[in-house]
């Protein structure tokens, strides 16, 4: 069997090929069997130096990739905004090359620039991983997803998948929507019209603004959040609006395929975008998507750690 | 066994050996017939017979099937382990706890390479306290075998580690030493060992590649 993956860095979905993208998930599939042992630990990335590069605010996204970083084994520094020089007025390029300087071997960046992961895998000789740029994409959240569904569904391949809420701000949809249709699914997008342009069907998946119709004949939902925090103004009237017309309630459940999974990459606004006890139910494998995002960021790290080899041989 | 049995039987697997390098021969990826030179090593009943002395070494070494067991190191070991384990069953009327290991995670050469291709850990039983025999295809360096006992360690600790290769074809680079073996293959470093075992062990063999 050929590997598959040489690449040093992980920057989007958009440019992975479907070869690719299932080699980091058959990789996942291996570790996370080492996150179910008693001891979680292995040695793959002793002695080398992880910087989680947070410059947006984030929970879940950062203690995910810390944890995946401890249980490889590497060393870890956590920088985030509100204690970095960022705020001093230093430039990002100055920030990374510092960071550089102390010889990381990965840089970890969540940016609210889109491209900032790009720039810094330009003038870098580290690896870098996006861990979110903007409204650009999410990779790790993408293929985690897609961890989740081929772990419970057994494929993706001829799937049908909606997406459900704010697409328009999301780097979780645009990397979403690379990875389904690369890997064969169907996708709908579905929304207000304020947040799902039809701009979207270039991308290669159907728009509708029928929240009944979008969930139906779907395999897959998945739940964006509603990002208040990244929308200038607001684009719809108010949550209530936006929850009564097209939150996932139990009324619109009855409607979708009973054995539909309902996925959403936190964190959830409980009675926004889904009940609460929606979420809470066994259809729900929002908790699987936590647990398998450890899986695929320690795949991730690993391959990427082997994908620097040849440069390195050659040197 | 009745003793006129005896002779068809030795007469038939003689015939499954010619039978294997023809089919061997056949059905070779297209890549087979472009390689400089190589010479068969063990074919499918030298393989068998191979295995089952080193079964019976097994059985002579430790005691009984409790306190036994197999681990190959994926992928080429595990095969292996898998045929042992057969054999040391009928030997002992009882079957043989086996497991398989991949060493991935633990190699020493991660940052030397393109990531390798991790295959499944599957390890079904406790092996603390047991006697674990780790079975690879192949022994060369030794280092595949110091990364599969730190990976076994992380399941827990076994009361010795035994191991078993079918071809040692020597070059150690670590202070590393096989307790039973199949083959001692002299070897140059620019050779290559390759070997095959097919699903219904027909077509098994050892070949000796010099590229």
């Amino acid at each position: 069997m050929k590997q598959s993956w040489t690449r040093k860095h992980l920057l989007d979905i958009e440019s992975l090929t479907p070869e690719e993208i299932l080699t980091v998930l058959d990789t996942a599939r291996a570790f996370k069997a080492v996150g179910e042992r008693a001891i979680k630990k292995v040695p793959a990335l002793r002695g080398k130096t992880v910087v989680n590069l947070f410059i947006e605010p984030s929970t879940r996204t950062r203690i995910s990739f810390e944890l995946s970083e401890q249980r490889l084994s590497a060393d870890i520094i956590n920088f985030t905004a509100e204690a970095s020089s960022l705020k001093k007025g230093e430039t990002l390029k100055d920030t990374a090359r510092n960071l550089e300087a102390l010889n990381a071997d990965f840089i970890v960046i969540r940016h609210s620039a889109s491209g900032a992961p790009h720039f810094l895998a330009r003038v870098l000789n580290a690896s870098v991983i996006n861990a979110g740029d903007g409204a650009h994409e999410h990779p790790t959240q993408a293929l985690l997803d897609a961890f989740t569904i081929r772990e419970r569904k057994g494929r993706i391949q001829g799937l049908k998948v909606t997406i459900l809420g704010d697409i328009l701000y999301s780097r979780v949809a645009r990397s979403d929507i690379w990875m389904f249709t690369k890997l064969g699914a169907e996708v709908t997008l579905c929304g207000p019209s304020t947040l799902v342009p039809r701009t979207f069907e270039r991308m290669g998946c159907r728009v509708t603004h029928n929240v009944e119709e979008a969930i139906a004949e779907a395999d897959i939902i998945n739940l964006l959040r509603i990002q208040h925090e990244r929308q200038r103004k607001s684009m719809f009237p108010s949550l209530n609006e936006y929850s009564s017309l097209f939150g996932l309630n139990q009324a619109r459940l009855a409607l979708t395929k009973p054995d539909a999974l309902i996925m959403h990459p936190g964190p959830i606004n409980r009675g926004v975008e889904i009940d609460s006890d929606i979420a809470d139910c066994s259809r729900s494998v929002i908790l699987e998507q936590v647990t398998n995002g450890l899986a695929v960021r320690m795949a991730l790290l690993f391959l990427v750690n082997g994908g620097k080899g040849p440069q390195e041989v050659a040197a | 066994m009745t003793r006129s049995q005896e002779p068809s039987l030795v007469h038939r697997l003689g015939i499954l050996g010619i039978a294997a390098e023809l089919a061997g021969d056949l059905f070779w990826e297209g890549t087979w017939y472009f390689m400089a030179e190589h010479s068969l090593i063990l074919n499918a009943a030298a393989i068998h017979r191979a295995l089952t002395r080193m079964a019976h070494e097994i059985a002579e070494r430790n005691e009984t099937a409790e306190e036994i067991a197999l681990v190959g190191i994926q992928r080429g070991g595990l095969p292996c382990a898998q045929r042992l384990s057969a054999i040391l069953a009928d030997i002992w009327g009882r079957p043989v706890a086996t497991g398989a290991l991949d060493v991935s995670m633990h190699r020493d050469d991660l940052d030397r390479r393109v990531a390798p291709t991790v295959q499944p850990t599957i390890i079904p039983f406790d092996v603390t306290g047991k006697t674990v025999v780790l079975v690879d295809d192949v022994l060369y360096s030794g280092r595949t075998i110091r990364a599969a006992m730190d990976a076994l360690n992380d399941f827990g600790r076994p009361r010795r580690i035994q191991l078993a290769v079918l071809v040692d074809r020597g070059h150690r680079e670590l202070p590393i030493t096989a307790d039973f073996i199949g083959k001692n293959l002299p070897t140059a470093r620019e050779e290559n060992v390759r070997v095959r075992f097919s699903e219904t062990g027909e077509v098994d063999e050892v070949v000796l590649e010099r590229t």
